[in-house]
């Protein structure tokens, strides 16, 4: 693979979105851990955020359509079972993305106090431990009354 | 030591596949929408926990195979679940209380797991303990909050612990293979895992005002693929496509 840099392959990435939250990359997610270029291929390391989350294979084949759509056909993904994945590898981008989407970010369990992402009131009550997919819990703001999902903690 | 840590994957996968399928059945049956939702997101956990132990297996197996073939092509004495797990999901009550000892059993097994001198089950085990704590703190609020609530609710949380305190210590079984894992510090000492299993449990039960039943008749078995009749239908189910439509995908 001559000429092409980790670097360039992570950028094209950038456009690999979670399925579910289609405003964060995998990247940013902390889904995508690394890429190697090799003589033969390009390897992507990824690895799973809930170990039954069923996008895994969705991101799978938008890594390959990606790739592909830049003229990179020989590609080896590789799903890993560590490091474990944890809500801190979420980057700053990412939360900011996910607020303004809608969903409160998930804070650090020490810090308990959930803002509203819509109208940043801590008056938030837990309405179910899960919500729309199993990585996030649904909430309601006390203040506009709004529904809203919290990405879980998770470390 | 691999057809011993094959055996051993085998029984942490079968353990999870099938209480993530009696939990999946709960699909569209769940007592109100949010709690469905929940039900489900535990059982793709669970399930998602047997997958990465079959693929355990696999990597341990002296022949060539897949999660797939494990999960689907294995006929009922070939599974080594304990029994609790493949039991009929029974009402709610029923399916929180056994929800909440196996995940109490869960999360002990794998806290010392992740200490495994095997890295790749150490890895895997610390990946599924911080799913695990999740599904705890639900199983256990919800103990809660159905045996002090009304008298029904605590009724039936009385019914589904006397149904279900017997097949607990099969839990906690141990064979000759275990036991040479045990020994080389790749699985922790069961009988350790037992004596805080049932300090925790026994502490909520007392919280919840449940009555502990009577010694009694002792479930065992799954050890040696001997089941209830249960797992055969729930198998039949769960099989059928890969069965009629061998290496099906979709």
């Amino acid at each position: 693979m001559s000429g092409l840099t980790a670097r360039q392959v992570l950028a094209w990435l950038q456009a690999v979105k979670d399925p579910e939250i289609p405003v964060i990359s995998i990247q940013d997610l902390g889904v995508l851990q690394a890429v190697e270029i090799t003589n033969e291929q390009i390897v992507v390391k990824i690895i799973p955020t809930y170990s039954g989350c069923p996008a895994m294979y969705v991101i799978q084949d938008e890594i390959r359509q990606t790739l592909a759509e830049h003229g990179q056909h020989e590609v080896d993904i590789q799903l890993l079972n560590t490091p474990a994945w944890n809500t801190d590898m979420i980057t700053a981008r990412g939360r900011a993305a996910m607020k303004l989407y809608g969903i409160a970010p998930p804070i650090s369990a020490s810090d308990q106090v959930i803002q509203c992402p819509q109208c940043g009131s801590e008056k938030t009550t837990c309405i179910s431990q899960f919500g729309s997919t199993a990585c996030k819990a649904l909430y309601r703001c006390e203040s506009c009354l709004e529904p809203f999902d919290y990405f879980k903690c998770h470390a | 030591m691999n057809q011993d840590l094959y055996q051993f994957a085998l029984r942490l996968a079968d353990t999870s596949l099938t209480m993530g399928q009696r939990l999946a059945e709960w699909c569209g049956h769940g007592p109100y929408l949010e709690e469905d939702v929940a039900l489900t997101n535990v059982s793709l956990d669970l399930i998602g926990h047997a997958q990465m132990f079959y693929q355990l297996a696999c990597d341990n197996s002296e022949t060539s195979t897949s999660p797939d073939d494990l999960a689907f092509l294995r006929d009922v004495p070939e599974y080594r679940n304990p029994l609790i797990t493949e039991l009929p999901r029974g009402d709610f009550a029923y399916t929180t209380l056994k929800q909440y000892f196996i995940d109490v059993y869960h999360l002990h097994l794998y806290q010392q797991l992740s200490v495994s001198s095997d890295e790749q089950l150490a890895a895997l085990a610390q990946k599924a303990l911080m799913e695990v704590k999740y599904h705890l703190s639900r199983s256990e609020a919800w103990c809660q909050r159905l045996s002090l609530s009304t008298e029904e609710a605590h009724e039936k949380m009385q019914k589904a612990l006397d149904d279900l305190w017997f097949y607990t210590p099969e839990l906690f079984e141990t064979d000759e293979s275990m036991q040479r894992l045990m020994t080389a510090s790749v699985i922790p000492d069961m009988g350790a895992i037992q004596t805080v299993w049932q300090q925790q449990t026994e502490q909520l039960l007392e919280d919840c005002q449940l009555a502990k039943p009577e010694n009694g008749w002792m479930a065992t078995g799954g050890l040696v693929g001997e089941h209830t009749e249960h797992l055969g239908y729930m198998l039949a189910d769960m099989q059928f496509l890969q069965r009629a439509y061998p290496g099906c995908e979709w």
